[in-house]
């Protein structure tokens, strides 16, 4: 109702301008035109304004299942992960979960009975997904006052009250806790940001950033092969030879391990047609 | 001009190791638990813990039954070659989940009778500071942000 009275309130108002518009040009075309129209104006009605309300996000079009819904490889039994689902839908209907990726920068709302307000907001760019199920969690960072902080947050939560994309974007890596060695303007984050308008359909944006790194010591040895990273500049960082010397542990023979292959692509499809149907109901 | 040519290559790596930065000696991270030994940065204005030192501060005791500091815990410090109790404030060790985890371990300095040493701090808290039992209020009034 609130919302309604709000739309006509705004017709009325821009309704209102156009016919101060419309005499302002009257009074300018009066001199000349008026005495050769003979006779009153005919009234012409306004044309209806279409009011587009850019700040609010279209939801998207493309086909997304959350990677939280792919149960993992072992020998747990199915119907676990059927009950799950069936639990993870049933909050998804109460609560507006978007599509995000490890790059995307998030503000998330969170209940917090210590806080002044009892809600916190927390703007960061989220550099990690992870756990299966309704165990799911992601990483989001940002810099505070020089202070890089990080607060990991479990999906289906019933402390979250909002999740808001400001940027849906990838990065060039799946897993970017290699910001926490990185210089600290790339995993700075205006929490004043307001959301970026993105196209509900087509590919999600790939940010080809790559990144520059304190020196040494890392959290972790980034270079070496198992991490596999596209998104850092090591040619800054580290002399060629020790670039060869970090592919001493290269492990080739992995991808042909037929005991670890687990192809998703047909599970995948099997449980979006699952959860759509679970969602329309 | 074979001397010439030596300082002259001299000269080149001399210039390829100031494009790269690399430390001539090895230092290792910071702990991400904090625990005696631990290396930690002091982040109200109090002067103790501002003025530069040669050593950097370290813990050397930990009031708690593990060993292990947490947020809310005391600690007792090595500072400038005193010893001086401090209040943790925040930790690279991860927490439970919905906390948030900072890249420092951050201390704030405190009398024997809880009173903060200084009167600002410059970096957020955790809002799950204020639910702890222990009387925190001091140090509470004197932080400008929380996370």
């Amino acid at each position: 109702m609130a919302v309604c009275a709000k739309s006509v309130e705004k017709c009325v108002f821009s309704m209102r301008l156009s016919r101060t518009l419309k005499l302002q040009n009257e009074r300018f075309l009066s001199t000349s035109l008026c005495r050769l129209a003979a006779g009153p104006p005919k009234f012409v009605p306004p044309s209806k304004p279409v009011i587009i309300d850019k700040t609010q996000t279209v939801a998207s079009l493309r086909k997304f299942l959350s990677p939280e819904f792919i149960p993992p490889r072992q020998r747990t039994d199915p119907f676990k992960f059927f009950l799950e689902r069936k639990d993870m839908v049933r909050r998804r209907k109460a609560f507006d979960i978007p599509e995000f990726y490890a790059g995307s920068i998030l503000a998330v709302t969170m209940a917090d009975p210590n806080a002044n307000v009892k809600t916190n907001r927390f703007v960061g760019i989220c550099i990690q997904r992870g756990g299966k199920g309704l165990g799911a969690t992601f990483v989001l960072r940002n810099i505070i006052n020089n202070q890089g902080v990080e607060i990991c947050y479990e999906l289906y939560s019933p402390r979250l009250q909002k999740i808001e994309v400001l940027r849906l974007q990838k990065r060039l890596d799946d897993n970017l806790m290699y910001l926490r060695d990185a210089l600290p303007e790339y995993s700075t984050v205006d929490p004043e940001m307001k959301p970026e308008p993105c196209c509900p359909t087509g590919e999600v944006p790939v940010n080809q950033l790559k990144v520059k790194m304190r020196p040494k010591p890392w959290s972790k040895r980034w270079e070496r092969p198992k991490f596999n990273i596209q998104g850092i500049r090591f040619d800054l960082c580290l002399t060629p030879e020790a670039m060869e010397h970090a592919q001493k542990w290269a492990e080739p023979w992995r991808e042909y391990d037929m005991l670890k292959e687990y192809d998703t692509s047909e599970l995948e499809k099997k449980i979006f047609t699952e959860v759509q149907e679970e969602m329309n109901k | 001009m074979a001397l010439l040519r030596i300082s002259a290559s001299l000269t080149a790596l001399h210039m390829e190791t100031t494009a790269i930065h690399q430390r001539t000696f090895s230092l290792s991270a910071v702990s991400a638990a904090i625990q005696k030994m631990t290396r930690v940065r002091v982040v109200d204005n109090s002067s103790l813990g501002n003025t530069p030192y040669h050593r950097p501060p370290r813990v050397i005791h930990v009031y708690t039954k593990n060993g292990v500091g947490k947020v809310g815990d005391r600690v007792l410090l090595a500072i400038k070659g005193e010893k001086k109790k401090a209040l943790i404030v925040g930790h690279k060790m991860p927490g439970d989940r919905m906390t948030p985890r900072f890249d420092s371990n951050n201390v704030v300095l405190i009398e024997d009778n809880g009173n903060p040493t200084g009167t600002r701090i410059k970096v957020p808290l955790p809002t799950n500071l204020r639910n702890m039992d222990g009387d925190y209020t001091k140090v509470l009034a004197i932080a400008t942000t929380f996370v």
